[in-house]
């Protein structure tokens, strides 16, 4: 099929016709489900906090399900089959493999969003995100999911043709860039993660509609989480390889040792899949021997990777400031970074949180000891909140700020905005997560429309500090939803009312893709990166610190010292 | 030289071919996390 080609004038990319009009579709659509996941968080976290306690539970318990599905799931995944696209035919300078098919997809991922929502909307599918059987909603709940599963399977695909393409037509040589390797890591996850789903989605549809008599509980949970946590997975991937983009974007960043990330992400593709057994970790039937060896054991290598990917990345920003000569102790190139910059200061604030909250608490949370006493409290959700809304959603914020211009040849309005959006919702998220560990820790149970248990004959009198952090949540989740929102309006405004900007040239020819030559023998060595030694060795001390104290605390629950 | 096809490092050859590594992907996952678990739970004896 002919097509033409797009150069960006503000960034030099080259955008094949459709995969561009593909790519917005992705980003509106993930944008919508954002808004109606947040709409809904608003809801949670006003019910979540005790003082206001607003929705009854039948209305919580539907409100939460929307919330979790549309934020982990439609969310992050239309954004993500937006990445792909990206990362193929726009970074490798080709044309996208089946352009038909990809929009047949892409509309079978809406009808498959509708469906699901009508069905959770209908009120007698608030079986929550995990949907563990045997809770049963209604059969258009499970086939809206199987339907926009279907429809990512295609777009990964698609990206993988498109990958055969770009060899084939020689648009570039040697090896994939750095991002489009990121890229195909979270396609090769969002395989994995779309064929368990199936796996399991599929009998429990025909049991929703009676044609099987019962789903075993524990198998279900089994399977269901090699697509419930590995759907997060490609979100790892997919952000770290935003991070490694927006790095290049604003300061022309360089990875510090192509070969070093390109393994930590090959380790991710190994092994990253396996964390989904933290969440069986209490299970009865399950072995120690399956349980320690896919969380500890291998899980270990892709912990290994994110540190990696972690120190790589603040690295080449400093490799990047130094050689523009901020080199005055160990952190200007730090201070003079460009702050100002959404897109530089989402990334670094994803950079930090996904860190030091969501990666420090995933591993405490992964040896099967330590989840005893978090297991199924609220610090599971205070996790993943650091690893999914700090990390993945806060990076995407980033790369829209990014995209607009570039991708909808808009101006992004309310810059004096924009500067202080990633600060106010990652800021607040940070503290979100923060108290959510902090009450889980004292036991808080995720989920709970009532944590007073009130009417309970045996109630529970929950510390004072239970309820100040709860209290904190509601706070807080109030100042991030107020980021979230100004974003997706600022970003609705500005594709809509912004400046319209110079479309550029149209060819019906791409430009293949030039790699810059290799640093010749003899060439100077790159700066070294002081600043983000200490940085890492920071991580490490909080990492042995926090491992300590909760194994410390373990003990004292115990009553073993 | 990239065109030269021996003097690409093994670990690079991997690297670069993107059906390897969705078929290394797929199926430690599959093996390690999925049939070693559905094998567990068959393993269950049933209560009478």
């Amino acid at each position: 099929m002919a097509t033409t080609y797009r150069i960006c004038p503000r960034s030099g990319l080259q955008f094949d016709t459709e995969a561009e009009k593909l790519m917005r579709f992705h980003a509106v659509c993930g944008v919508l489900s954002l808004l109606v996941g947040g709409i809904m968080a608003l809801g949670v976290i006003l019910t979540r906090w005790p003082a206001v306690h607003l929705l009854s539970a039948d209305v919580f318990y539907m409100v939460l399900t929307a919330h979790g599905i549309d934020m982990l799931i439609f969310w992050i995944i239309f954004f993500e089959m937006a990445v792909l696209i990206f990362a193929s035919s726009t970074l490798l300078h080709c044309r996208l493999a089946t352009p038909k098919l990809a929009w047949l997809s892409s509309w079978l991922m809406v009808l498959g969003a509708i469906m699901t929502n009508v069905a959770i909307f209908q009120g007698e599918s608030s079986v929550m995100f995990t949907s563990y059987v045997p809770m049963q909603a209604k059969w258009h709940f499970y086939l809206g999911l199987i339907l926009f599963a279907v429809g990512a399977l295609l777009i990964c695909f698609i990206f993988l043709g498109t990958l055969v393409v770009a060899k084939a037509e020689k648009t570039y040589e040697g090896s994939i860039p750095l991002v489009t390797f990121g890229a195909l890591t979270a396609c090769i996850i969002a395989i994995f993660t779309i064929a368990s789903g199936a796996i399991i989605l599929i009998p429990t549809f025909f049991w929703s509609i009676g044609y099987i008599r019962e789903i075993d509980s524990l198998m279900y949970r089994v399977v269901w989480w090699g697509l419930g946590h590995s759907s997060q997975q490609i979100n790892v991937s997919a952000h770290v390889a935003i991070w490694y983009a927006i790095a290049a974007i604003v300061f022309g960043a360089k990875p510090m040792s192509e070969k070093v990330s390109r393994t930590a992400y090959f380790l991710y593709i190994l092994f990253l899949q396996l964390a989904s057994a933290h969440h069986i970790l209490s299970d009865p039937g399950m072995s120690s021997e399956w349980k320690i060896v896919n969380t500890s054991y291998f899980m270990y290598f892709a912990v290994l990777a994110s540190m990696i990917h972690g120190m790589t990345v603040p690295g080449a920003i400093e490799q990047a400031q130094r050689l523009k000569g901020y080199n005055k102790g160990l952190f200007e190139w730090l201070r003079k970074a460009p702050w100002g910059n959404p897109a530089f200061s989402s990334m670094f604030l994803s950079l930090i949180g996904f860190g030091f909250l969501g990666g420090i608490s995933g591993v405490m949370m992964g040896a099967e000891q330590l989840n005893m006493l978090i297991h199924n409290t609220i610090y599971v959700p205070g996790h993943f909140h650091a690893t999914v809304v700090i990390g993945t959603t806060l990076a995407f914020m980033g790369l829209t700020y990014f995209l607009v211009p570039v991708l909808f040849k808009r101006e992004v309005l309310f810059p004096g905005f924009a500067k202080i959006q990633p600060y106010l919702f990652g800021l607040a998220m940070y503290i979100v997560s923060l108290v959510m560990m902090g009450a889980g820790t004292l036991g808080v149970s995720r989920r709970h429309w009532d944590m007073a248990f009130a009417g309970a004959p045996m109630a529970y009198e929950w510390p004072g500090a239970a309820y100040l952090m709860m209290g904190l949540t509601g706070i807080f989740g109030v100042v991030a939803i107020v980021g979230g929102a100004g974003w997706i309006l600022q970003i609705v405004l500005s594709i809509f009312f912004g400046k319209k900007l110079e479309e550029g040239e149209i060819r019906s020819t791409p430009i293949p893709l030039t790699l810059p030559p290799p640093a010749p023998a003899g060439a100077a060595h790159p700066p070294a990166t002081p600043g983000t030694m200490v940085l890492a060795l920071i991580f490490l001390t909080a990492f042995i610190l926090y491992y300590f104290v909760n194994w410390k605390y373990l003990s004292s629950l115990w009553g073993l010292s | 030289m990239a065109d030269n096809n021996d003097d690409v490092p093994v670990m690079q050859k991997w690297l670069d071919n993107p059906f390897l590594l969705l078929f290394l992907g797929i199926t430690i996952p599959t093996v390690l996390y999925i049939v070693w678990g559905v094998m567990e739970i068959a393993n269950i004896p049933v209560a009478h």
